[in-house]
Formats: C-alpha cells, structure tokens, sequence
C-alpha cells in the first residue's frame, strides 16, 4: 500500500524544525525521524499527515553524551547506537541489553530512540526503560524547551504530553551507580514481534538487603509505568526467589491489562507476572540459583 | 507543495536523477524509476525484509524510507553485490549451501548479511541467528541460510576472497 501524498520539508537546524512545525501542526503537520512506525501506518493509510517536517537533517540533534550525571539522547540518535554501551557503568550495559529487542537490525539501524518515545506504541522497550529510570524528556518549541518527567510524559497509547506544536529534541537517562544490578525480561510470540509483556528490574544491595528498587512494566498497560507495590515489597528485604515471587505477584495483581482478540486480560496478568519475576532473577540472582 | 521534487540518488556507483513525489518509497524508486528490480517487494511495511538495501553501509528496509530522505546517501543493491562475472563471496556461499529456493528473499538476505558482516565481522553465532531472524523466508527453513552465512564468514575471515 502506498503513503497519501503529502508535502516534505527538511529543515536546517532546530531552530527552523519548531517553527516550521508550529507553522504546519494546525496544517496536520507531522514530525518524521527514523520513520520506522510511521511509515508503516502511512503505508496501511492509518496515518495521513499532510506535512512531514524531517528532523534526521539537523545535525544538532545528534548528541549522545553524559552531562551532569545523565545520558543525553538527541533525536536523531538510532537505536543502533546502543549496540554497544553508549555510556560508563550498568547504564550503557542495561541499554545494549534491551536493544537488541526492538524490531530488528535494519529497523534498528534506522529508527530512533525519541521517536520510540514520542510515538508511544505501549510495546516499546525504551518507554519502559524511560518510566522505569525516570527519564527527562526534553520537548523544544518556538516558546523555548520544557521538561517533562517520564511519569507525566506517557498518558495512553501513543498519547503523550507532547503539544502539536512540540518535538522531543532530547531525552535525558540518569547514569546507574556501579553497584547497581539490572535485568530485563520481555515477551512476544515471534522475535522482534511486538511484546506482549516486558519488565525491567534496577536496584541495588544495601548490606545484603535491597534498596531503591525500580521495577517498570511495558506492553501491558496502555503506558509504561514504575509498579509502587511491587517496589515495596522489595524495599528492604534480602533477595529470594519467594520476595521475587511475591514482588511479581503484586504487579500482575495491580495491573489493568491491555486486551487483544489473541491475548486476555488475564494471560496478560500471567505474564506480567513471569516477566517481573524473570527480571528480578536476572538482576539479582538470589545466592544458590542460576542466573 | 506535495508535488514533484528533484531527488538524486546515488545506487552503486551510479547517480541517477529523478523528479518524483515525496510519497515515493525508495523501494519504488529503485525499482520502478532506476529500473533496478533485484530488490523485491514484499510485505511494503517493513515486516518481512524483501526489500533490504545498504543505505550509507547499513541495511535499512526501502519500503521504510521515502526517496526524497536518501538523498545524499550511498545506496547498494543486491545489482552492486557481484564485481563484473565474479560473484561476492556471500552469493557463491547461498549457491554452495543451498541457501536458495524461490529466491524472492534472497536479495534482501544478501544485502542483510553483507551490511551487517561489514559492520560486525566478529559477529558471534547467537547475535548472526538474531540479526537473520529480521527477514523471512517461506522455502529453506532458514538453516541452509544460516549455514551459508556462517561460510561465507569464514572465508571472508580467512582472506582468500
């Protein structure tokens, strides 16, 4: 199937993207990045966007560098780009682990990261990591940059907090301590399929007990999200597969399940309770188990 | 303002001028404006890998990129893999290992491992496994696939190509 016809424009800097865009969102103006999710729904004609505003030509997008403590993703940065670790310590380690299950190669040396996160598909593996790290989403405008934080940024599927006349410019990762332990689990029928589950783990051991646990969960809800009740039960405790069960336990309970004509609300909840309890496992395996 | 604009595309050596709608995929545009039909259609949603093309060295699906976006860029196509009669290493190593039944996604499987092989020459077994799933393949069941790549690796490790 082919794209609707529209108008492309290729800004010069960034400067340029937002004001071209503030001029063409009322006009159904889009922004284009790597393309990957949508030009397939322009191809299926789910997406008709009258003007697409490329932001892959401006250079300044490009950055990927650590600055007071945080990763700083520019748009134009390509999930490739995480193939190896793009920072120091259990950061870059964590990202070059959840990359390889987005799409696959050719998808990834094409889309980016912000893209991933501006689109907002309730199956992207960077959605999760940036709920579950807190991230700091940068939105640019004519009126100058706001800072959204991941929490108040993702609001259903594909709806995020992001104005019409708003791009994402950049998103903003804090940096792991290196005592930090990360394990990420993720379900889909076929191999770089959308997920039908995911989880992420992050926390680290305080004198044998765990402190400052993050568990996020992607695919089940319309948004990613950080699970509050699934943390406390960690909070404090030493690692055992029966807290790492009980912790899983209490996410698949909290959830409201997406539901599709193949998959239910409760074989979502199952799962969401495997994908907790296999992130857990993987970031700290309790002494005596396997990793 | 969604009329025609003039694009040139660079595809194996060879420049060529086009004037065409923004809409134009690049997989349209190698085929139907270039005339270069080695690169196959096949899903047009990025789905089944058909139509893979090295675009600045790195596979990319065509149907995923409009013309207009690959401007600038140094494609390569499944038409620029052989040097004259001699073929590359990795299309002697599909004939080799029976890597090729209907051959509808052999171009794109080609173009796959060859970006990809450029890029990551030490590629270990496990990661070449994930990297061939990214393409389908209704014939070979995809060991014989494998098998070839996994050759072709191997004397492109040994230097006697």
């Amino acid at each position: 199937m082919k794209p609707a016809p529209f108008a492309y424009h290729r800004p010069a800097s960034l400067d340029h993207a937002v004001r071209l865009l503030a001029e063409l969102a009322p006009q159904d103006g889009r922004v284009l990045a790597g393309g990957q999710s949508l030009v397939p729904m322009m191809a299926f004609r789910l997406a008709r966007p009258a003007h697409l505003i490329d932001i892959t030509t401006v250079a300044a997008l490009d950055e990927l560098a650590v600055r007071n403590g945080k990763l700083c993703i520019g748009a134009r940065v390509r999930h490739a780009d995480f193939h190896r670790p793009a920072a120091e310590g259990p950061l870059g380690v964590l990202l070059s682990s959840v990359v390889r299950h987005i799409a696959h190669y050719p998808i990834r040396s094409r889309g980016t990261f912000c893209g991933s996160l501006a689109h907002a598909d309730p199956a992207a593996e960077w959605c999760a990591v940036a709920a579950t790290l807190d991230a700091e989403l940068v939105a640019v405008s004519t009126g100058g940059e706001r800072i959204i934080a991941a929490r108040d940024f993702f609001r259903g599927a594909m709806e995020t907090a992001l104005g019409p006349e708003e791009l994402l410019g950049e998103a903003r990762l804090p940096l792991l301590s290196n005592d930090t332990c990360f394990g990420f689990a993720e379900f889909s029928r076929r191999a770089g399929d959308y997920a039908l589950a995911m989880a992420l783990a992050v926390l680290h051991l305080e004198d044998g007990v765990i402190a400052a646990p993050r568990i996020g969960i992607g695919g089940v809800e319309a948004a990613p999200r950080r699970v509050a009740v699934a943390e406390e039960i960690l909070q404090g405790e030493v690692p055992s597969p029966e807290v790492f069960q009980a912790a899983a336990a209490a996410a698949a309970a909290a959830i409201e399940p997406l539901e599709d004509p193949q998959t239910d609300a409760q074989y979502r909840r199952e799962l969401t309770h495997a994908m907790v309890y296999r992130a857990l496992m993987r970031a700290c395996p309790p002494r005596g188990t396997q990793r | 303002m969604s009329g025609p604009v003039d694009v040139t595309l660079s595809i194996n050596g060879r420049d060529y001028p086009l004037r065409l709608e923004p809409r134009r995929i690049l997989l349209d545009a190698i085929r139907e404006e270039c005339g270069l039909t080695g690169t196959h259609m096949g899903c047009e949603h990025g789905v089944c890998g058909a139509c893979t093309v090295l675009l600045d060295g790195q596979p990319v699906r065509a149907c995923l990129i409009f013309a207009v976006q690959a401007q600038g860029a140094t494609i390569r196509t499944i038409e620029g893999l052989a040097t004259g009669d001699a073929l590359h290493p990795m299309q002697r190593a599909f004939i080799a290992h029976h890597g090729v039944q209907c051959g509808f996604c052999t171009p794109g499987f080609l173009m796959l491992a060859v970006g990809v092989l450029e890029h990551e020459p030490d590629i270990s077994d496990d990661e070449l496994r994930e990297v061939l799933s990214s393409n389908l393949c209704r014939c070979t069941g995809y060991q014989n696939i494998v098998a070839a790549v996994r050759a072709a690796i191997a004397e492109l490790r040994g230097g006697t190509v």
